[in-house]
């Protein structure tokens, strides 16, 4: 009786041991049962980063916050105490325990504000890149897929856009939709596509290479398929790592136009427009300024950590495969 | 055939001097130190002046990793540890990181197998020659520019390549597979080295392209007295270039002989299947003969021999304790029961293959 | 082995060429204007069902571009492609997404050609998805049973390929190909990349499954020694152009083009005695951007004479086989 070779599974690729030299790190030690999954090989590489690991706390904490704003802020976000404007932090002499950093100069209470602000930020940063990376994902994917006259139509609209400083694209954006929020999430997807579209594209033509993708359209696969069955998920790390770091992106953008009075209007608790609003209090109050200006920063920096720590993790193990 | 006479007085001659390169009892290991991944184990090499060692096995034998520690290329988190690791005479593992970096350096010079990769592509071939030389040329060609130009033309002339003055200027991605190689050849010989490491040289190059150079190794063994260390999987190749074998497996040596003679009596069960899975040697028969199973992976290494779990005339003393490579320079073998001895199983064979 | 398979040529046979050609038009920059590859260049042969025909080349000699040919990725610039009888090069989309199961094909590199983001079932299953065969249930049964074919186990059903050693992953590479139940299977290199003994389990799953399944080959190797165990007929390449093919055995005991030649003679191969020549090939192979008169390869041949240089030689039957070559019957 034939006995087609039992092979064991190795989880060591044959002929990745000249890479064991470089790369050990980056090895999963194999088990002897089933394979981990996918999501644990993920966190195991994930993990070993502690800045990352930082970040992502982070990033939960800010969800949280944002999620549970109505139950962890002490105060509502717009109640004007009256009798307690700009009032300093409970540290400071003058700071009294209920307003823990303090209020703003018409008397709101500046962490309730600043918990709510979360709230926005999150918001602005995912609606924002999900367009933005959806709307780039695809057109890349068109652009890389079929190259030629589409190719240079795209990319040469996508030149354009990228000739003129990014603010000065939002705000003119702004300027034709009308000041406000909404109108502030659509011109900064509309700022990040670019860079999305250049991403994609680039990953796709460099997939489009690649024998599996033949190995379908000799199965029979039809053009649509092949593009988003077969090579847009193998595109993904990069636009996945883009969209992290395009997320503090957005945030900032979205400061930036609230602090020019183009994105949140008053009252909304936005961050930069808080900043904006306080400005002239700067020798004054300064902490009216400076708290949600550390809002900024930690958030941003968080969102970045995370996205480098996704970039570490990810890359390497599709480059392996 | 003049060709084989011609390297065996080579070899003969070889012998009469010190070993070039001694390793003994060398072992790498990655990843953690509880639960380290062994790449090689228990690894003796000697390679005389001028011979030509084929350095045979498959993934995971652990070639490319005995080459690469001999070079001091192995980093963190690798750990090199050996009895004794020598190079003309010189004791890599009591030198200094310096040291050991200057004497590898000058007299080994390492070629690899995809040469489009191996060598930098955004610089001209002229310019890496002439990085090459003001490192590692002599005090000559180091200092004066126009020394190294005329070395590096001599040295595109020695590996045959055509046109050497318009070649300076090409970039490797203009150069064909062949070519490249030879480029790469040209740039380890810059040193004058003592030992060239070819880490499966040709195993990306077309057929007629491995022969020439497969040929020039050899010519350029015999004009400069160079050693070669030719890392390969395929068995012919070393058949009929190398003077002596050692087979690899799972990161130890299996056996060690010279050409011809370890090719018709090989005395390691392993050694005998990769002949008896050429197809080559299948011409009679519908299917090939073939190994069953496949090689130990990180962390289910036998704890007795490593071929025993796959090995067809494996005894019980085979599982329980691992043999001891036990022979001399000439000729050795790592098997409880070698192959053409009193103690083998003549009936082990019939049950070997995978019919 | 070639025993087993039916001697008598059958009617028609399952894939025929002829004077196929393809060229391509590379663009050398914006003020030199566009050169012309002769990728493939009049190349005749035909197939029969079950056999095996190995195409050997070297870099350069177009055995690519014939497999894009043949498994209908391209379209050739001239020739005929006929497959089963049907015209292929001249068929519209419709047809050749007809035709699409008859030929399937297996790649060189088995850690590039299968998707890393989808399960050995999702692959085997994409085949008969794309093709609306069965329902899900169905599809899933057909994939088990041919991973029991290859020799894959069950529990390999649910893992993705980065987890599997090179020989298995051309084991999953052949259970794909085999899905849409072709008649033709273009395998190109399929065990170059892998160990020498892992080369031979795989060769001997595909001889096996020839046997079983009546699948004809195009095996395109370089490995001489692998052609000679499987193949039923032999085709050279040098160029774009078919310089000689003829039954196996007569190939091997009496090769009649100086290329050919000079392939047995570089292969190295185990019994030094069996080198008749020492002399190595001179030069390399040239790029098929360069234009020529005459044989293509008369700069490396060591019989050329000045009829070589002037005039293209045509293929002309010599016994059993077909060779190219002015001076082939000296």
């Amino acid at each position: 009786m034939r006995n087609r070779a039992a092979d064991e599974t190795l989880f060591i690729a044959e002929g990745d041991i000249a890479s064991l030299a470089g790369d050990a790190a980056a090895i999963a030690p194999a088990e002897e049962a089933a394979p981990p999954s996918r999501l644990r090989e993920f966190w195991r590489a994930y993990a070993q980063n502690r800045g990352a690991l930082i970040g992502l706390a982070l990033v939960v904490l800010l969800i949280v916050l944002a999620l549970g704003a109505d139950f962890i802020a002490p105060h509502p976000p717009n109640e004007q105490y009256r009798s307690f404007t700009l009032a300093p932090p409970a540290w400071h002499a003058e700071g009294a325990s209920r307003f823990l950093l303090g209020t703003d100069p018409v008397g709101r209470d500046i962490l309730s504000r600043l918990i709510h602000g979360t709230r926005l930020s999150l918001l602005i940063g995912t609606i924002s890149v999900t367009i933005s990376l959806t709307l780039g994902a695809i057109l890349g994917l068109v652009a890389g897929y079929f190259r030629g006259i589409v190719d240079t139509a795209i990319m040469r609209l996508m030149d354009v856009m990228l000739a003129l400083p990014s603010l000065l694209l939002a705000i003119a954006v702004v300027a034709i939709l009308g000041p406000g929020l909404v109108n502030a999430m659509y011109a900064i997807a509309i700022v990040l596509l670019p860079h999305y579209v250049r991403l994609a594209r680039a990953a796709v033509i460099a997939e489009s290479r690649r024998e599996y993708v033949t190995s379908s359209r000799i199965a029979g696969a039809g053009n649509l398929r092949l593009m988003f069955a077969t090579i847009l998920p193998n595109c993904a790390a990069p636009l996945i790592v883009q969209a992290t770091l395009g997320f503090s992106n957005a945030i900032l953008d979205a400061a930036a136009l609230g602090f020019l009075g183009l994105g949140a209007q008053p009252p909304t608790p936005e961050w930069g427009s808080m900043l904006a609003s306080a400005l002239e209090f700067i020798q004054r109050a300064p902490w009216v300024v400076t708290f949600p200006g550390l809002a900024i920063l930690i958030t941003v920096l968080a969102f970045n950590l995370t996205g480098d720590g996704l970039r570490d993790a990810l890359d390497p193990k599709l480059r392996r495969s | 055939m003049s060709a084989s006479a011609t390297m065996t007085s080579d070899s003969a001659l070889a012998q009469s001097h010190a070993p070039l390169v001694e390793i003994a009892n060398l072992r790498v290991d990655f990843g953690p130190p509880a639960r380290p991944i062994i790449a090689v184990e228990g690894v003796d090499l000697t390679i005389d002046p001028g011979e030509i060692v084929g350095l045979v096995g498959e993934s995971g034998s652990g070639k490319s990793v005995t080459a690469l520690a001999l070079m001091n290329l192995i980093d963190d988190p690798g750990r090199v540890r050996a009895d004794r690791m020598a190079f003309a005479g010189r004791d890599l593992l009591a030198a200094s990181a310096s040291e050991r970096r200057s004497i590898a350096g000058r007299g080994i010079g390492m070629i690899f197998q995809d040469p489009l990769t191996s060598l930098d592509p955004c610089y001209t071939v002229g310019y890496q020659l002439d990085e090459a030389l003001r490192l590692s040329g002599n005090r000559e060609e180091r200092t004066n520019a126009a020394a190294r130009r005329d070395r590096a033309l001599a040295l595109l002339r020695e590996v045959e390549i055509a046109e050497p003055v318009a070649r300076l200027r090409a970039y490797p991605h203009q150069l064909s597979g062949g070519m490249a190689q030879r480029v790469m050849i040209a740039i380890a010989l810059v040193g004058r080295p003592q030992l060239l490491i070819a880490d499966e040289p040709t195993t990306a190059l077309d057929v007629t392209v491995q022969a020439q150079v497969l040929a020039l190794l050899t010519r350029l063994r015999r004009e400069h007295t160079m050693a070669i260390l030719l890392i390969t999987h395929d068995l012919a190749v070393v058949a009929e270039t190398a003077d002596r074998v050692v087979v690899m497996y799972a990161g130890q040596v299996m056996e060690t002989g010279a050409v011809p003679a370890i090719f018709e009596s090989p005395r390691h069960p392993y050694t005998q299947a990769l002949l008896d899975a050429l197809p080559e040697h299948n011409v009679d028969r519908a299917r090939l003969r073939t190994i069953p199973g496949v090689v130990p992976g990180a962390f289910d290494r036998p704890v007795g021999c490593l071929l025993a779990p796959r090995c067809s005339y494996a005894a019980a003393r085979c599982l329980a304790t691992r043999p001891a490579l036990a022979g001399d320079a000439a000729r050795a073998v790592r098997c409880h029961f070698p192959l053409a001895s009193a103690n083998a199983d003549p009936n082990g064979r019939e049950h070997w293959y995978d019919d | 082995m070639t025993t087993e398979h039916r001697s008598a040529r059958p009617a028609a046979p399952l894939l025929e060429a002829r004077g196929l050609t393809r060229h391509y038009h590379l663009s050398r920059g914006l003020l030199r204007g566009t050169a012309l590859v002769r990728a493939l260049d009049g190349v005749s042969f035909s197939l029969a069902p079950s056999q095996t025909l190995a195409v050997v080349g070297e870099s350069g000699c177009g055995k690519s571009t014939l497999a894009r040919q043949v498994t209908m990725i391209e379209t050739p610039t001239a020739g005929a492609l006929l497959l089963d009888g049907a015209d292929v090069a001249h068929a519209d989309r419709a047809l050749r997404k007809r035709l699409r199961p008859q030929v399937q094909m297996v790649f060189q590199n088995p850690y590039a050609s299968l998707n890393p983001r989808r399960t050995v079932g999702a692959l085997l299953e994409e085949p008969l998805a794309i093709h609306r065969r069965g329902a899900a249930s169905e599809r899933r049964a057909q994939a088990l049973a041919m991973m029991k074919k290859v020799g894959l186990r069950r529990e390999h059903y649910g893992r993705y390929p980065h987890m599997f050693s090179g020989g298995q992953r051309q084991r999953i590479a052949v259970a794909r190909a085999l899905m849409l139940g072709p008649r033709l299977v273009v395998a190109d290199e399929p065990i170059s990349a892998l160990d020498v003994s892992i080369q031979a389990q795989v060769l001997n799953l595909l001889l096996d499954l020839q046997q079983e399944l009546g699948i004809a080959y195009l095996f395109i190797a370089h490995n001489l020694q692998v052609v000679r165990h499987i193949a039923d007929t032999v085709m050279v390449m040098y160029l774009g152009k078919a310089v000689e093919q003829g039954p196996k055995a007569a190939i091997f005991a009496q090769p009649l083009h100086p290329y050919t030649q000079a392939l047995l003679a570089s292969t190295p191969s185990l019994e030094r005695a069996r080198r008749t020549r020492a002399t190595v090939v001179a030069a390399e192979p040239p790029s098929p951007l360069e234009s020529r008169t005459g044989c293509a390869f008369r700069a490396r041949c060591p019989r050329a004479v000045e009829r070589c240089a002037e005039e293209v030689p045509q293929p002309r039957t010599i016994g059993s086989i077909t060779v190219a070559c002015h001076r082939a019957d000296e």
